[in-house]
């Protein structure tokens, strides 16, 4: 009985950040659609959002604002799932989501289409950047996947980054000997929203909804394996089972986020340590608060390099950056702020 | 990843005895180390005949001797003395000597954070550099020793940084790691922001040297550093045993007598210090000491990490490198592009058959 008293003191300050940030997601959202480089009154947005309103306007928002809107959430919640999930699985800081070969193999696919195959536009990236993130991703969990699963998964950890070092290095060097492709390997790297379009987010939804499902077979069994994967086994955890959904939805869905915005990620390294802090220990909830913070966080970052540099435009991968890695050592200074 | 795997706690144990027990704990190398060792090395001279030979200019390999011993024994022509002791030489050092320094700044982050992903490169140091280069191009313009300073400057200000906004009641690993990886992302926008702003030659410029280079590598730049670095790393075996003790655990090892903090902060100082040393020739080259450690974990097949081992494979994997970088890609790249590649090909093999060997 003590204990329940205790609790709700605890829950409610818990509680406050969940509220804010739900309340944050539709703000996010209008912002979105109502700010860019184009000043447009709201009302005309309505308008053109209704159906109505003059062409300009009806233009900017059907050809511009919601599809990169809808880019955004796609990108946000694919790295916010992914990356809570990459924390969890594999107890490491580090880990970013595209750790198992997902950033890497996206990259160089990309790399070789600008390079060898004269690709230039964002749409003619997506099939390649898949392509190139899976392929790296099997390779890289053929390789290292634990043979016992009650390990942790160190070597699976450590095989991303070499198999991923090595892409990495052969990406570099495709790129430094050819200016061409150098320029657009920058802005790739970069992680932007500018020009993706429906085609671009439609591409990629089929690889969206399967690490969607892939991450909700896999989120029931987190907490048992939080605590330790032998445990997690004595308490009747299906660890094969768990693992494989785990890291299906961890490849996915980064690579879903890397095929629309480039190779974004710290959005998925920087939000499930924040709302982990916020949330508490329970992985479900991290996985869900993840997916919405991650939304968020995308969308104002895309929002604030719309107007920060104008008349340019500063790419959304570098103001994540920029908002995200000052908010995250902010917030490691307190004291609740705990290892995993 | 933190000490809990039993194999590791029974290793670091065992040194622990050694270290209250005898003399030569400091020295920490076991029978399957130095046999280790002794092949590296031996692979070391091989291939840095190999990178005092190759050449545009043709030289017999008696002539590489006759150069390298000297006048009072060998009769030297002018010209291969100046090209084997002025130009390859410098450069064959700067890659054994710069490697073992990475090396070693590697095993001394992944120790101080139990943490096998942890390395200087990761936490910031390497984008730190390259923002101090950047901005030095930028600002400074064509002076490169002013380029090099500023690249040493955003280095250690990054160092600084992550240190200050670690620091909390004592400099726990798991604030440090997260902090660091604020900063270093930090520091990669600013880099990515800055290099797409600049025209293509400026940043294509800028980027091969970002990727680590032996380049500019030349006698003047590598005698002094290397010396340096050789100094710094006459220090690590006095913070051998610490790390050994540090591997142990947080309160294990302070059970044991150590001044926690202080050992932590010194030795991190320290792999610091040897990169940092290492940036100002060569740029920020990555993954060696990231890679270096773990390959010699499993070339030894030790629990924790081998000291000597891991910078006589740091210092080949650079040398190897570099002579894949000089002489073998018929492209000009950068000596750090060919280390990711051969590093990472190397330590996913060791990962394949370590696995192999487990079931």
């Amino acid at each position: 009985m003590t204990s329940r008293t205790a609790t709700p003191v605890g829950a409610r300050r818990r509680r406050l950040p969940v509220v804010l940030l739900a309340a944050s997601l539709p703000a996010a959202v209008a912002l979105s659609l109502l700010v860019g480089s184009n000043l447009l009154p709201p009302g005309e947005i309505w308008a053109a959002l209704t159906g109505g309103g003059d062409a300009t306007a009806s233009y900017v928002v059907e050809h511009q604002r919601l599809p990169r809107t809808v880019a955004g959430i796609v990108v946000g919640l694919a790295l916010g799932v992914s990356g809570a999930l990459m924390q969890a699985y594999t107890r490491n800081p580090f880990a970013d989501p595209g750790l198992f070969g997902v950033s890497a193999g996206a990259s160089f696919a990309v790399a070789v289409a600008v390079a060898y195959v004269g690709v230039t536009q964002p749409a003619g990236y997506v099939g390649w950047a898949v392509g190139g993130a899976l392929l790296a991703s099997l390779v890289v969990v053929a390789l290292g996947r634990p043979t016992d699963p009650r390990t942790p998964p160190t070597r699976l950890v450590l095989t991303g980054v070499a198999v991923g070092a090595v892409l990495a290095g052969l990406t570099t060097g495709i790129s430094l000997s050819d200016p061409d492709a150098f320029e657009r390997m920058l802005t790739w790297h970069a992680g932007s929203l500018i020009d993706r379009g429906y085609d671009v987010t439609l591409a990629v939804l089929p690889v969206l909804l399967a690490g969607v499902v892939a991450a909700v077979v896999a989120a029931p069994s987190l907490n048992a394996v939080a605590l330790g994967r032998d445990l997690a086994q004595a308490q009747g955890v299906d660890l094969r089972r768990s693992d494989a959904a785990a890291l299906a939805a961890i490849t996915l869905l980064a690579a879903a986020a890397a095929a629309v915005a480039g190779p974004v990620v710290f959005v998925g390294l920087v939000v499930p340590h924040v709302v982990r802090w916020c949330v508490g220990v329970d992985q479900r909830r991290i996985l869900a608060v993840s997916a919405v913070a991650g939304v968020v966080l995308v969308l104002v970052a895309d929002v604030v390099g719309r107007v920060a540099v104008l008349p340019g435009e500063m790419p959304a991968g570098i103001v994540t950056a920029f908002i995200g890695a000052p908010v995250l050592v902010a917030l490691a200074r307190r004291s609740r702020a705990t290892g995993l | 990843m933190s000490g809990v795997d039993p194999g590791r706690v029974r290793e670091s144990s065992r040194s622990r005895v050694r270290v209250v027990g005898g003399e030569r704990a400091h020295v920490g190398l076991d029978r399957r180390e130095v046999r280790v060792c002794v092949a590296l090395g031996l692979v070391a001279l091989v291939l840095g005949f190999v990178g005092l030979w190759a050449g545009d200019f043709p030289l017999t390999p008696g002539e590489v001797m006759g150069a390298l011993v000297g006048p009072p024994f060998a009769v030297v022509e002018p010209i291969a003395y100046t090209v084997v002791v002025e130009w390859h030489l410098p450069r064959v050092v700067a890659a054994l000597v710069f490697g073992a320094s990475l090396a070693a700044s590697g095993a001394i982050f992944q120790t101080v954070t139990r943490n096998p992903l942890a390395s200087p490169d990761v936490m910031g140091l390497a984008n730190g550099s390259f923002t101090g280069m950047l901005l030095g191009l930028v600002v400074l313009g064509g002076s490169w020793a002013g380029v090099m300073a500023a690249a040493l400057a955003g280095g250690l200000l990054t160092a600084a940084a992550i240190y200050v906004l670690a620091l909390r009641d004592g400099l726990r690993d798991f604030r440090f790691i997260v902090v660091g990886i604020g900063v270093s992302a930090f520091l990669a926008a600013t880099n990515s922001w800055i290099l797409l702003r600049l025209d293509v030659e400026t940043a294509l410029f800028a980027s091969a040297w970002g990727a680590g280079t032996l380049n500019n590598a030349t006698a003047g730049a590598v005698w002094p550093t290397a010396a340096v670095v050789v100094l710094l790393l006459l220090v690590l075996p006095t913070g051998a045993a610490t790390l050994r003790q540090i591997e142990l655990g947080d309160d294990l090892a302070r059970a044991t007598g150590v001044a926690l903090d202080r050992h932590r902060l010194l030795l991190l100082l320290l792999a610091v210090a040897l990169v940092s040393a290492v940036t100002t020739v060569a740029g920020p080259i990555a993954f060696v000491a990231l890679a270096a450690p773990q390959i010699a974990r499993r070339i030894v097949g030790s629990s924790g990490i081998p000291l000597g081992a891991t910078l006589a494979v740091g210092a080949v994997l650079l040398l190897a490198a570099d002579l894949v970088a000089q002489h073998v890609v018929p492209l000009t790249v950068p000596v750090g592009v060919v280390t990711v590649v051969i590093g990472g090909a190397y330590l996913t093999w060791l990962l394949r058959r370590e696995m192999r060997t487990d079931r």
